[in-house]
């Protein structure tokens, strides 16, 4: 069972957010949903650090090293002499471990985003007038859902119990 | 933004896939055919052999190689364009974004048709791809057409991730207002998507390191096509000048075909309150830094030439001035400079249509700009016996207008399965200033943003 208010009013669904929590709702527990992120207020903000940037780096790092190796490694393995290069000319190398590099880094950030967005996520509440422009602030699998019941209706808010 | 505001902006963007206007039908069945020609002129190559094509020796790259160059340039359109908007934050990019995000997506899966095009086996295209063959060798990772094939399928895979990612919110949102097929078609696109404060958190994250790592991919996609130039040694090719040169002309000619396109999808799907007239005096003004740089970039080039005064490569440089190739030259600097640099430069032309007038002269004049760099040089290399003509065959015409028909044909399509303008970011960008100075078609919008009081 879940219960959740629906606003039109972002300012309303931080106060409904902040009476949740005065109810003794844990933040981790609370479940906001918008048809558009709202960096403006402090419930868009929660559960916004994120290791992603560090992650995607540390993948373009290692796709440069093993690019590195991979194109070395092939290269001595089937020589080809061209113009006077060596066999494993760093200079024209260097383009393709770039372009390798800047690939895992994005591969990686995606993957991120499948797993902590999509695969990840905890709940299934969700009402299809949020893309109508409403703001869903709900509990999921409350202990007593009446109780919470007053702190999501507040002006004009919406409670449903589903 | 009001809740009404908010359900007038997502009728007017989802409308579009709703709807169907007898343009959509026509445009299809006119562009479809052009295609489909393109695709017997192709066959009709594959069976009689490249012979049917203009090149043979000493000019063996041309049509096919202008085209893979023009369109590759053409797709610094979207993602770079974008990924700089997106990261300096510049606010009026929410709608620009997504119509030039499009572009660059199907102007590089055309013009990596190309170089297999012009194959005289395209059957053996993989060849090409780093695995060890048969021949018990790896393609030669020194060849700058290996360096192609790792750059253009990075940005590709970039762009089209740069492109979806966005669109997920979007689609759930078609999803929502759907029924029957449709909606189970877009719930699948939209992966579930439900809008939760992490997922648009980790989408912003995820958008933020994509822009940043897809800027310098796309520079160096354009850098590395004008490396199969430069690392030759044919007259006017073998240039450090090449890979900026060839960068800053794709993102005119980019700018150039966004400016079109966004005037097209106004017109026809009734944009006029998403894409205003500030949107392309904007743009307007890029096109004209752009077109100062490019003729800078010229200027440069040739006078490097000039003074240095070597015959075989005087030869090409004379022949472009005031020989065989003059009209294309100088054409090229009318369309490329002059037009633009009068219309773009005094305020009272650069209106939509001034802007889309400038757009076109550009598109021709940077058509021609790769025809010069890549003909001419070919036709005067260094000992005269190896001086020869080229002039383009039925076959290579017809692949060529296919191909613009192509990205019409796409484009369109798109258009009607997707919302071409980015609905959610549209919105953000309404609360996400509540107090800078409002744009005309969004004045309402921008008079309902919330008071500062419950922000952060």
């Amino acid at each position: 069972m879940s219960v959740y208010g629906l606003y039109d009013d972002p300012n309303v669904a931080q106060q409904a957010v902040n009476n949740l929590r005065a109810a003794g709702v844990a933040d981790a527990d609370i479940t906001v949903i918008s048809s558009e992120p709202f960096e403006h207020f402090e419930f868009g903000h929660r559960d916004a650090k994120t290791s992603m940037p560090w992650i995607a780096a540390a993948a373009g790092l290692i796709g440069l090293g093993l690019t590195y190796y991979l194109l070395a490694a092939s290269q001595q393995a089937w020589p080809l002499v061209t113009s006077g290069m060596p066999i494993a000319p760093n200079w024209t190398n260097l383009i393709i471990i770039f372009e390798m590099t800047m690939l895992s880094a994005i591969l990686v950030t995606v993957i991120m985003l499948i797993f902590t967005a999509f695969i990840g996520q905890r709940g299934k509440l969700y009402d299809s007038e949020v893309s109508d422009g409403y703001i869903l602030v709900g509990v999921e699998n409350p202990a007593d859902a009446a109780k919470l019941e007053p702190a999501l209706a507040i002006h004009g808010g919406r409670v449903k119990t589903v | 933004m009001s809740r009404t505001q908010n359900n007038r902006l997502a009728d007017d963007l989802v409308r579009p896939l709703f709807n169907t206007s007898v343009w959509f039908y026509a445009i299809v069945v006119a562009a479809g055919t052009v295609v489909l020609s393109g695709a017997a002129a192709w066959a009709f190559q594959l069976w009689n052999g490249i012979g049917v094509a203009g090149i043979r020796w000493p000019v063996f790259w041309a049509f096919y190689l202008v085209n893979f160059v023009f369109w590759i340039g053409i797709s610094h359109a979207g993602t770079l364009i974008s990924a700089i908007l997106r990261l300096v934050d510049a606010g009026w990019r929410r709608p620009v974004t997504r119509c030039a995000e499009v572009i660059t997506v199907f102007a590089l899966m055309i013009g990596a048709m190309f170089p297999i095009i012009h194959l005289g086996r395209p059957w053996l295209a993989f060849w090409l791809f780093p695995y060890p063959s048969a021949r018990e060798i790896w393609p030669n990772f020194r060849s700058p057409l290996a360096w192609d094939f790792f750059a253009i399928n990075t940005y590709l895979t970039g762009s089209v991730l740069f492109l979806f990612l966005p669109m997920i919110p979007d689609l759930a949102l078609v999803r929502d207002r759907s029924t029957g097929w449709r909606r189970k078609v877009y719930g699948a696109l939209s992966f579930g998507w439900r809008g939760t404060t992490t997922q648009w958190n980790r989408l912003e994250s995820a958008m933020q390191i994509m822009a940043i790592a897809i800027l310098p991919v796309a520079v160096s996609v354009h850098t590395i096509v004008s490396f199969d130039f430069s690392m030759a040694n044919v007259p006017m090719w073998h240039s450090s000048i090449f890979g900026p040169y060839f960068v800053a002309g794709a993102i005119f000619s980019g700018i150039a075909a966004l400016i079109i396109a966004m005037a097209l999808l106004r017109k026809f799907l009734h944009l006029e309150n998403y894409l205003l007239p500030m949107h392309f005096d904007n743009l307007g003004k890029l096109l004209l830094l752009m077109c100062v740089l490019w003729a800078y970039f010229v200027f440069n080039e040739r006078l490097t030439v000039w003074y240095g005064n070597e015959p075989h490569e005087m030869a090409v440089f004379w022949a472009t001035q005031r020989g065989r190739f003059a009209v294309p030259y100088w054409t090229m600097v009318i369309c490329n400079f002059v037009i633009p640099f009068i219309i773009l430069s005094i305020k009272p032309l650069r209106t939509i249509l001034g802007c889309v007038v400038a757009s076109f002269a550009v598109l021709i004049g940077m058509w021609l700009e790769r025809f010069l760099i890549i003909v001419p040089g070919l036709s005067y290399k260094q000992l005269p016996y190896s001086w020869g003509d080229y002039g383009p065959r039925p076959v290579e015409l017809i692949i060529m207008a296919a191909t613009f028909a192509a990205m019409i044909l796409l484009y369109t399509l798109f258009s009607k399965f997707v919302p071409i303008i980015s609905i959610w970011e549209l919105k953000a960008g309404d609360h996400s200033t509540p107090h800078a100075p409002a744009a005309p078609a969004h004045a309402s919008l921008m008079a309902s943003a919330p008071p500062e009081a419950g922000h952060s």
